[in-house]
C-alpha cells in the first residue's frame, strides 16, 4: 500500500525527517510511536504531501505510484486521508461545507446517523469549522470527514489526545471502523486506542528516522516501562 | 442667493479629505428628459442586464415599492404598501415644506466639492418614508443607473422611518457597460425616530472608469436602530465613502456590514464611523474586505463612545488575492467617558497556506480550497434582518460571485 524509501524531508532550512523508510502492506494498520518533536508528525505532513514540507530524498510510493511530487489533492484521490491533530479554524466555512466535498446530500439520514455516533449535535453542521471547538469535538469532527471520505489508507495524528475517558470509546470504535479490511497509520501515546485497532507492526521514531521496528505490543509495553530512554539507550 | 446655497459655492472646488482627486469640470450632466414610466416593468429592456446583479428585481416579487433613476431622469417611483412612500426628491421638496429641515441637517453641504456640487448641480435622488407605525412588509427597491458617458450624476437621498415603523430598503446603484468615465455622487441622509428601524441595504455594480463619491450620514433615536448592508463586488475607478452613524437616542444601535471585493485596479476607501452618545446605546462595525489583481482597498472604522455605558465593536478582516494588491485597515476607537466598553480585532493578509492544506487534505484542489475559504470569508452572519431579505443578500453575493470570481 505504502512504500517510503530513504526519505529526507526539510522544513524551511530544517531537517524534519532522515534517511526514513517505511513499509505498510495492503490491509494493515501500523503504529507509531516517538518522543515529541522526533519527526512523527512531519512523517505524516509528507506523506500526505503539505507543500512546505519539501522532499530532499527519497520516494514515497503509494499504490504502486511515485507520488513523491504530486499534490495533496491527487494523492487523496488515490485513497489518502489524514486525520489532524490540530487542524485550522477556517471563518465562514462551516462542517457541512467540508463534509459536502465526500457527499452529495447532507439531508440525507445518513449524515446524522454518523454525527450521533460521532455524539456530535445536529448544530454542529453550521459551525465554523474547528472554530471553538474542543480538543474532544476536534478529534471527532476529524472522524467524522474521514466517515464520508472513507480512504484506503489513512494516518492519525494522536487521535486519542485531548478526548476524555467516555468519548474514548467512541473514537476507538470509529477508528477501528475507518481501519476495517483497509490500511493505516496511527500516532498514539496510549495504550486505550490499541483495544480497537488491530495494529500489526510498530515503529519507533527517534530522531527523524524510524529505529526500532516490531510487534505493538512488546513496543508499547517497553516504552510505558521505560519511556523512549530506554529505546535510546537499546540502539546506542 | 440663500445662505445653503453660498455655503455650497464657498466649497465649490474644496478637496475632499480622503479619496483621489476628481475634476469635476470633466464631466456635464446626465440627461434629465426620459419619460417617466408607471412601474418598474415598463423601464425600457435595455436597463434590465444592470439590474441583475444588484438586487433589483423588475417582476416586483417581494417587494413593497420602487424608485429607479437613469441620469438625472426619475423613472418611476411606486409603493404598494400604505404608509409608505417614494417619490422623487424634487417632487417631495415641492410636496413637502417641512422637507426643508431634514435637508443637509447630518451632512455639511459644505463638507467637500462633492457635497456642494449635489447642492448646486442636483440630478435626482429620492425621498423614501415610512409613516409612523408602518412596517415595511417587503423590503423597496431603488436603483441609480448611468446610461451616459462623461456625465455626473448628484444626488440627495433622505428617507425617514417615522416613530415605531419598520423600513427597509435594497438599493442597487449599476452602469451601462459601455460606460468608460462617469461620477456618481450620492448625499444621503436617514432619520431612524423613536423605536423605529431601518435596513439599508447598498449593492454596488459600477463600471472600472466609474468614480463614486457617497456622502451620507444617520440619526438614530431612542430605541431605534440602524443597520447598514454594503456589498461591492465589482471594479470601479475609485470609491470613497466614510458614513457616520449618530446614535444620540436612548438604547439607539448601528451596524454597519460592508463586504467589499475588490478587482483590477480598483482603488476603494471605505469605512463606518459612528458616534455613541446616547445612553445605553450600542454599535456594531464589520467588514470582509477581498483585494485581487492591483487593487487597493482602505478599510475604515472609527466608534466613538462619549456618554458612560455605551458599547461598540469593530471587526475588519482583509484578505490578499494577489501579490500587487494592498490592504490598509484603519480602527479608530476613542472613548470620551468613564464606563465605555470599545473593542477591535483586525487582520489582514493573504489566505493562510494551513487552511488551503486542510482542504486538500479532503480532496479540494489549491484553486477549489482557496474559493471555499474565500466563499467563506465573505460569508458575513447578518443580524436583525428579515428572514428573506437575508436570504436576497446571499442570493445577491452569491450571483455577484459567481459572475466575478
Amino acid at each position: 500500500m505504502l512504500l517510503i524509501e530513504d526519505l529526507t524531508v526539510e522544513v524551511g532550512n530544517k531537517r524534519v525527517i532522515e534517511g526514513l523508510s517505511l513499509h505498510i502492506p495492503e490491509k494493515e494498520t501500523h503504529l507509531l510511536f516517538g518522543p515529541n518533536g522526533s519527526g512523527k508528525t512531519s512523517l505524516i505532513m509528507a506523506i500526505i504531501g503539505a507543500p512546505s514540507y519539501k522532499v530532499i530524498k527519497g520516494r514515497i510510493i503509494f499504490k504502486d505510484v511515485d507520488v513523491t511530487d504530486l499534490p495533496t489533492n491527487e494523492r487523496v484521490k488515490l485513497g489518502m486521508g489524514v486525520a489532524f491533530q490540530m487542524p485550522p479554524v477556517i471563518r465562514g466555512v462551516r462542517l457541512k461545507d467540508v463534509l459536502r466535498i465526500h457527499t452529495e446530500s447532507l439531508s440525507k439520514g445518513g449524515v446524522m446517523d454518523q454525527m450521533n455516533k460521532m455524539g456530535l449535535s445536529a448544530q454542529f453542521l453550521d459551525r465554523d469549522i474547528n472554530y471553538g471547538f474542543s480538543g474532544g469535538e476536534i478529534k471527532r469532527s476529524e472522524l467524522l470527514q474521514l466517515m464520508f471520505q472513507k480512504p484506503e489508507f489513512t494516518m492519525f495524528d494522536e487521535p486519542d489526545s485531548g478526548v476524555d475517558i467516555e468519548n474514548m470509546e467512541v473514537v476507538g470504535k470509529a477508528l477501528g471502523e475507518l481501519l476495517e479490511g483497509r490500511s493505516g497509520l496511527v500516532i498514539t501515546h496510549m495504550g486505550y486506542i490499541l483495544k480497537y485497532i488491530k495494529a500489526t507492526k510498530a515503529h519507533v521514531l527517534i530522531d527523524r528516522s524510524i529505529r526500532c521496528s516490531s510487534d505493538p505490543q512488546a513496543i508499547f509495553k517497553q516504552i510505558m516501562e521505560c519511556g523512549y530512554g530506554r529505546c535510546v539507550e537499546c540502539l546506542s | 442667493m440663500s445662505e445653503l446655497k453660498k455655503r455650497a459655492e464657498g466649497a465649490r472646488d474644496k478637496n475632499a479629505v480622503l479619496g483621489p482627486d476628481i475634476d469635476l469640470e470633466e464631466y456635464t450632466k446626465g440627461p434629465s428628459d426620459y419619460a417617466p414610466v408607471p412601474s418598474i416593468s415598463d423601464v425600457p429592456e435595455s436597463y434590465h442586464d444592470g439590474f441583475l446583479n444588484i438586487g433589483v428585481d423588475v417582476s416586483e416579487k417581494d417587494r413593497s415599492g420602487s424608485f429607479v433613476q437613469v441620469d438625472s431622469s426619475v423613472l418611476c417611483s411606486t409603493t404598494a404598501q400604505e404608509g409608505l412612500e417614494v417619490l422623487g426628491i424634487t417632487d417631495a421638496i415641492n410636496k413637502y415644506d417641512w422637507l426643508e429641515d431634514y435637508l443637509w441637517r447630518l451632512v455639511s453641504v459644505d463638507t467637500d466639492k462633492y457635497t456642494s456640487r449635489a447642492e448646486l448641480e442636483l440630478s435626482g435622488g429620492y425621498f423614501i418614508r415610512a409613516k409612523k407605525g408602518v412596517k415595511s412588509v417587503y423590503p423597496l427597491q431603488a436603483c441609480m443607473y448611468i446610461g451616459e458617458d462623461h456625465t455626473f450624476q448628484n444626488v440627495h437621498n433622505i428617507i425617514i422611518a417615522e416613530e415605531g415603523s419598520e423600513l427597509h430598503i435594497i438599493t442597487g446603484c449599476a452602469t451601462g457597460k459601455h460606460i468608460q468615465n462617469s461620477i456618481h455622487i450620492g448625499v444621503s441622509e436617514f432619520y431612524v425616530k423613536k423605536n423605529a428601524e431601518i435596513s439599508f441595504t447598498m449593492i454596488h455594480n459600477w463600471a472600472p472608469e466609474v468614480n463614486v463619491r457617497p456622502r451620507s450620514a444617520m440619526l438614530i433615536e431612542g430605541g431605534g436602530v440602524f443597520i447598514n448592508n454594503y456589498i461591492c463586488m465589482s471594479p470601479v475607478k475609485s470609491l470613497q465613502t466614510y458614513p457616520t452613524a449618530y446614535c444620540e437616542g436612548k438604547n439607539s444601535t448601528a451596524v454597519f456590514n460592508s463586504i467589499v471585493y475588490a478587482t483590477d485596479d480598483s482603488n476603494i476607501d471605505v469605512g463606518s464611523k459612528v458616534v455613541l452618545s446616547g445612553e445605553g446605546s450600542k454599535t456594531e462595525i464589520i467588514s470582509r474586505m477581498i483585494a485581487k489583481d492591483s487593487s487597493s482597498v482602505t478599510a475604515r472604522g472609527h466608534i466613538s463612545g462619549t456618554v458612560s455605558g455605551v458599547k461598540g465593536h469593530l471587526e475588519c478582516n482583509g484578505l490578499l488575492l494577489s501579490q500587487n494588491a494592498r490592504i490598509h485597515a484603519i480602527p479608530e476607537l476613542n472613548a470620551a467617558a468613564e464606563d465605555v466598553e470599545l473593542s477591535h480585532e483586525a487582520a489582514v493578509g493573504k489566505v493562510a497556506e494551513k487552511e488551503i492544506q486542510y482542504l486538500m487534505a479532503r480532496g479540494l484542489s489549491s484553486d477549489e480550497a482557496t474559493a471555499l475559504i474565500v466563499r467563506g470569508f465573505l460569508n458575513v452572519e447578518i443580524k436583525g434582518l428579515p428572514d428573506h431579505l437575508r436570504r436576497e443578500i446571499q442570493r445577491t453575493i452569491k450571483t455577484s460571485q459567481d459572475s466575478f470570481m
